[in-house]
């Protein structure tokens, strides 16, 4: 399998440089702390691997001057050759060459452990941790750049670890192992062999610098051509009925030309790197060859025929790691700015929960003292523990909702809400109308605490909701939202994700309240209908009928419904809405809607206006106030 | 293959040099050891200085010449790839271009893009590596074997038969393994879309409060990938140590019947270095090919992907001889059947629809989703072929005009619109690219878009960004309308293009089309009654049929569905729905 090639060059800022290979160490950290027999093991065999095959190299040597030679010189000294010592010999370099093998498979199959395991590792601790973030996080990273790290940055941190790293270690180990023998071999012809080294290292930086600098621009080439590949994509239609096709050509050929321009030179470069240093290579050779081939003639510092041989296998495997930490570096960079996003990803601080009154199972006496139960018993409680006085209360769970003079901004520059305060008393309708941007959605995110108000209150039941755990306060809560989201997996356990442990007929109880039974048992494998891609193949109505059948299961005490059916036309919405308010029936419910008619039968309608409720009442006190609501009712539609 | 080669074109001459630069630098690499041999023998063993200088200097010229050789191969190999994809690219947008809307539902956007720009990529590197190496290999390991045989026959056949068990081995492993990561990098996908689908589900796994279900489906599923993983890579990692093996095999059998070759007189040290020279050759030659074959093989499927794009036909075309002059905006319908025959199942979408529309009138159409408005309205500009019957604009029938004047004259504003990067005079300007300032203001001032853009600091001059993100969804609306009206249509279609936009501004924009361009035969889908009510006449869709059709009052009257809907929207009814009509 080739490795992806290296045709992404960053460049880095000293700052971020500087992050980098922070990022790059602690990495190492975490790998040799969760592998540090395996990573000794390693480089111990690496080590005998480099060993053995410097020995075998060596043999070279051993095999002109010490065996064949003298044969020569015996068979012209008309005796027999004896060829049991080179037999010997043979064997003994075939033992070497053995070890060296098994070395090389035990090393490579570890750091397949090694670099498998880290990467399991790497992303169970990514998604783990991910899963623990505040909304915050999600609502101010791009989905997209989040799941770049599970792909690209991960990816190159794959290459490094099971390629760049055991290269980079056995070249070093290589290099420094032929280094010696050739120092023992012959000095001058070292030194001829480092020099031609150093203008190798040369070209190889100026080549690498030239082709980085096209690499870049090729990138920004391609960014261009992909923009507007997916642009011209996604309006492909309306280049149609305008008929604006020449246009878009002519735009795209320029991109594309420009493309082509910048490719070709960038992997010029990048492949002119291969034959260079190894043309240099052979002038090496040549030059080790030549000078070395003077020596022997004349004969000084004793440098043999089989030595030069051995000199010039060992040249030859001098310059070959060489070129292979060069081809690394490029990964080496990349894998240093995926990493480097990967822990911040893990530095990001997780959503923090000091609530401590917790919900349970209860039984509710006649008298009204709430007792803790050990079973399901449809009523439930809070059981608060008060550290003042070392005592556990119990209060019955009922829905009970307050909001006390609240303000909230997601960022601290830009207050949206402002001062709002309001009740729901246990079972009663509330609903939410105003414009776009208004902050009705915002109210609910408080509720359930994705945020966290600054100031003010809001009270459950009478209990400060920071005093509640996160947890069990998000159970107590049903959300219906506008965008349904289902997951892979079929129906019924799309259904099922608002109870684990719900039967088979609950589910079909719950999609039955919902609705969704009715159109569930027409499709051909009715619950075991597998969802894929977020619903794709379900229409709008039905992904809303299941987020409602989801709801209906959890049986939660408090719903909030946040433009459950805008997004479906009014007859479908018929539909739906029958499923929502038996859903509705007997619990607090938060409803956000842009249609009047779904809302007119509200306990309280609440009218926002930038963060402020402007008019509160029942549909027939507002009507009467004739304000904001009166005419966005009579105007008969309301602003979206 | 044939889509690569139709490719090739402006660039054969590259693509033709890099494989002939790269079998001269093998020449050169073949060259360099019989030099060496040369030096070694006769002039190191014969202590002929004169001619260790003059073979190096022979050494150092082919190094020159294999130097110029790879550097041209390179860049050659470069280009011609470059080229190609070039090229690729190219023919896949223009194909594109020709599509109809049939041939662009087959496609789903992001399935194009991934064809134009991923897919063309993979060729490219495949491309490149196949110039570049396909030759040069077996080239080189031809004539690494033949120069062997020159030397000594019975020592290179040692390296024919590493050759046939290597080949063995790699025809086994590599079918293994190319089906194994097939199957793993399917797990792998299906793991990253599950965690796509987390972080845009975010807000539902945490009102559930299932992150810990979540996090334990993931592990399971990367524990399953990480065995999978293994297990390929298992297999994969036995390839090296057994090409290190098979070298050395191949230099201990080379030693021992090379000495004896030697002793016995055939074979001369020079030469055996020669053969050793020329093993590491074979081999890694014979890695390189292997590698080749996979980069064909892995690429393969995306050669398929864009032959797809390259080869489809385009639905409609310009008929033989067609008529340039839409003469007015009367529209008829008659008899007309349609059903997406790409897309769907065949099914009918429109039964029998026969309708007649004065020029200058006004319709409303109205219905719920699937009740098939949009497709009804497509059939006008013939942004699809209609199954059965005619659609005729003036009076001739849409097959027989040509289809650039036809969409001229017919301006729809679709439902998903969408605005281009660039300034608001630049979209605008797509309607009329030759119209004045002057007239995009008048068209914006018609689709109430003026008022926000008066605005902007900038203007008419600011920057939409790409997709239209940066203005609201009732000013993108209102931007495109303003769009479609520089057209100057005889025809404009508005397939629910103002449900973001308030109703009195909704109201305004109506009531500019009737006083601005009252001889503009007007088409408008609408979800709310009030943006219709005021139509010449609406049609209420149900179920891909005219359900009904008249003025606001008529429809009250007599259509239930119309009533219905009226009833939900406006409140006059008391929150409990009747029961639907018999419609």
């Amino acid at each position: 399998m080739p490795g992806p090639r290296p045709n992404r060059s960053v460049k880095l800022d000293r700052e971020q440089k500087a992050k980098a290979r922070q990022s790059l160490k602690r990495l190492f950290k975490d790998i040799f702390t969760r592998y540090p027999v395996q990573i000794i093991a390693v480089v111990i065999l690496i080590f005998v691997s480099v060993l053995c095959n410097v020995q075998g190299t060596m043999f070279m040597q051993v095999l002109i001057d010490d065996y064949i030679t003298p044969m020569i010189k015996d068979v012209a000294a008309g005796r027999t050759a004896d060829f049991s010592p080179l037999l010997g010999a043979i064997i003994r370099v075939m033992s070497f060459y053995i070890v060296g093998i098994i070395a090389t498979y035990v090393y490579n199959l570890i750091m397949i452990y090694v670099a498998q395991g880290m990467m399991k590792s790497i992303r169970d601790r990514m998604f783990v941790h991910m899963e623990d973030l505040p909304i915050r996080y999600f609502d101010s990273h791009a989905h997209g750049d989040i799941m770049s790290l599970y792909t690209n940055d991960i990816d190159t941190l794959r290459q490094m670890i099971s390629q760049s790293m055991p290269q980079i270690i056995s070249a070093s180990i290589t290099v420094v192992s032929v280094l010696v023998s050739m120092f023992i071999l012959s000095v001058p012809l070292t030194i001829v062999t480092l020099l031609m080294v150093g203008v190798m290292l040369f070209a190889t930086t100026k080549l690498a610098g030239l082709s980085g600098k096209y690499f870049v621009e090729q990138q920004n080439a391609i960014a261009d051509v992909n923009g507007n590949v997916e642009e011209m994509m996604q309006g492909q239609k309306v280049v149609k009925v305008f008929n604006h096709e020449e246009e878009a050509i002519a735009n795209f050929e320029k991109l594309n030309d420009r493309l082509c321009e910048s490719s070709a030179k960038a992997n010029t470069y990048a492949n002119v790197l291969g034959p260079v240093n190894a043309q240099l290579g052979n002038v090496s050779y040549v030059m080790v060859t030549v000078i070395g081939g003077v020596m022997a003639l004349a004969g000084v510092t004793g440098l043999t025929l089989g030595k030069l041989a051995s000199f010039m296998s060992f040249n030859k495997s001098f310059s070959m790691p060489i070129n292979q930490v060069s081809q690394q570096l490029n990964f080496i960079i990349m894998a240093m700015a995926g990493a480097g996003r990967i822990y911040a990803l893990l530095d990001e601080e997780p959503e923090t929960d000091d609530g401590y009154v917790t919900l349970v199972n209860a039984n509710a006496a006649v008298d009204g003292t709430v007792t803790e139960a050990d079973h399901k018993t449809g009523v439930w409680a809070w059981k608060h523990f008060h550290k003042a006085d070392g005592t556990t209360t119990y209060r019955k769970l009922t829905g009970d909702m307050v909001m006390d003079d609240v303000n909230f901004g997601y960022v601290p520059e830009k207050e949206v809400l402002h001062h709002v305060s309001l009740y729901a008393n246990a079972g009663q309708k509330i609903a939410f109308v105003g414009a776009t941007g208004a902050g009705k959605t915002t109210i609910t995110n408080l509720l359930n605490r994705f945020y966290d108000v600054e100031d003010g209150k809001i009270r459950y039941d009478g209990i400060n909701i920071n005093k509640i755990k996160k947890a069990d306060l998000r159970r107590s809560l049903g959300i219906v939202l506008q965008d349904t989201h289902l997951f892979t997996g079929t129906i019924a356990e799309n259904i099922r994700y608002g109870r684990l442990d719900a039967s088979d007929e609950d589910v079909k109880a719950a999609a039955k309240l919902a609705n969704a039974d009715g159109f569930i048992r027409r499709l051909p494998q009715g619950y075991d209908t597998v969802i894929k891609g977020d619903g794709a193949n379900l229409s709008m109505g039905q992904r809303q009928l299941l987020a409602i059948a989801r709801v209906a299961i959890a049986d939660p005490p408090v719903l909030i419904l946040d433009e459950a059916t805008s997004s479906i036309d009014t007859r479908t919405e018929k539909i739906v809405q029958d499923g929502m308010d038996k859903l509705m029936r007997g619990r607090t419910t938060f409803i956000i809607a842009h249609r009047l008619s779904t809302i007119r039968n509200s306990d309280c309608i609440m009218v926002l206006d930038q963060g402020r409720i402007i008019e509160r009442g029942s549909h027939e006190d507002l009507m009467q106030q004739g304000g904001k609501y009166y005419q966005l009712y009579t105007g008969k539609i309301v602003n979206a | 293959m044939r889509t690569i080669f139709k490719n090739v074109k402006g660039y054969w001459a590259a693509t033709i040099a890099t494989p002939i630069f790269m079998l001269l630098e093998v020449c050169t690499d073949m060259i360099i050891p019989l030099l060496m041999a040369s030096i070694v023998d006769q002039g190191v063993n014969k202590g002929d200085m004169h001619h260790i200088y003059v073979y190096g200097a022979f050494m150092l010229i082919a190094a020159a010449f294999g130097l110029f050789n790879g550097i041209m191969g390179g860049k050659y190999g470069a280009v011609a790839s470059a080229g190609l994809a070039k090229n690729l690219r190219s023919a896949e947008f223009q194909k594109i271009q020709t599509y109809s809307f049939a041939n662009i539902d087959k496609f789903s956007p992001s399935s194009l893009i991934t064809r134009l720009t991923t897919d063309v990529t993979n060729v490219q590197n495949a491309w490149q590596q196949v110039l570049r190496m396909g030759m040069r290999a077996p080239a080189s390991i031809i004539l690494a074997m033949v120069l062997s045989y020159r030397v000594s026959p019975k020592l290179a056949n040692i390296y024919l038969y590493a050759i046939i068990f290597l080949v063995a081995v790699m025809a086994v492993l590599m079918p293994v393994t190319a089906k194994l990561f097939d199957k793993v990098f399917k797990k792998y996908d299906a793991l990253n879309e599950s965690v796509e689908e987390n972080v845009s589900a975010i807000r539902v796994v945490k009102a559930y409060v299932r992150e810990d279900y979540e996090k334990k489906k993931f592990t399971r599923a990367n524990q399953d990938i990480y065995r999978s993983f293994l297990k390929v890579e298992k297999l994969l990692v036995m390839m090296m140590p057994l090409m290190t093996a098979v070298v050395y095999a191949c230099i201990l059998l080379l030693s021992w019947n090379g000495a004896h070759l030697i002793v016995g007189g055939s074979l001369t040290t020079g030469e055996l270095l020669q053969l050793l020279a020329y093993c590491m050759n074979i081999l890694m030659s014979l890695m390189m090919f292997a590698m080749v074959i996979m980069m064909i093989f892995m690429s393969s499927a995306s050669i398929k992907r864009i032959g797809e794009v390259i080869g489809e036909e385009p639905t409609i075309t310009d008929p033989a001889d067609p008529v340039m002059e839409v003469p007015d905006g009367r529209v008829d319908f008659d008899h007309v059947n349609f059903s997406y025959n790409n897309t769907g199942s065949g099914e009918s979408v429109l039964n029998d629809i026969d309708l007649h529309v004065k020029s200058g009138e006004t319709i409303g159409i109205i219905g719920g989703t699937g009740s098939a408005k949009t497709s009804l309205v497509s059939l006008i500009p013939r942004l699809y072929d209609v199954s059965a019957g005619t659609v005729k604009v003036g009076g001739i029938d849409t097959r027989k005009y040509s289809v650039e004047k036809l969409r001229d004259a017919v301006s729809v504003v679709l439902q998903n619109n969408v605005l281009f990067s660039g300034t608001i005079y630049d979209n605008l300007r797509w309607g009329d690219k030759n119209a004045t300032d002057e007239e995009c203001r008048r068209a914006a001032h018609l689709a109430c878009a003026d008022e926000f853009i008066d605005r902007f600091p900038d203007g008419y001059n600011t920057r939409i960004s790409q997709g239209g993100t940066n203005v609201s969804g009732g000013q993108r609306q209102r931007l495109c309308i303003a769009r479609a009206l520089l057209k100057k249509p005889k025809v404009l279609i508005l397939d629910d293009s103002t449900s973001a936009v308030d109703t009195n501004t909704d109201a305004k924009i109506r009531k500019a089309f009737r006083e601005e361009i009252p001889g503009t035969t007007k088409f408008i889908i609408a979800q709310r009654v009030s943006s219709v009510m005021d139509a010449d006449r609406i049609i209420v869709m149900d179920d891909g049929k005219i359900s009904g059709i008249g003025t606001h009052e008529e429809l009250l009257e007599s259509n239930a569905i119309y009533r219905d809907v009226y009833e939900s929207q406006t409140g006059a009814g008391n929150g409990d729905f009747d029961e639907k009509g018999d419609e």
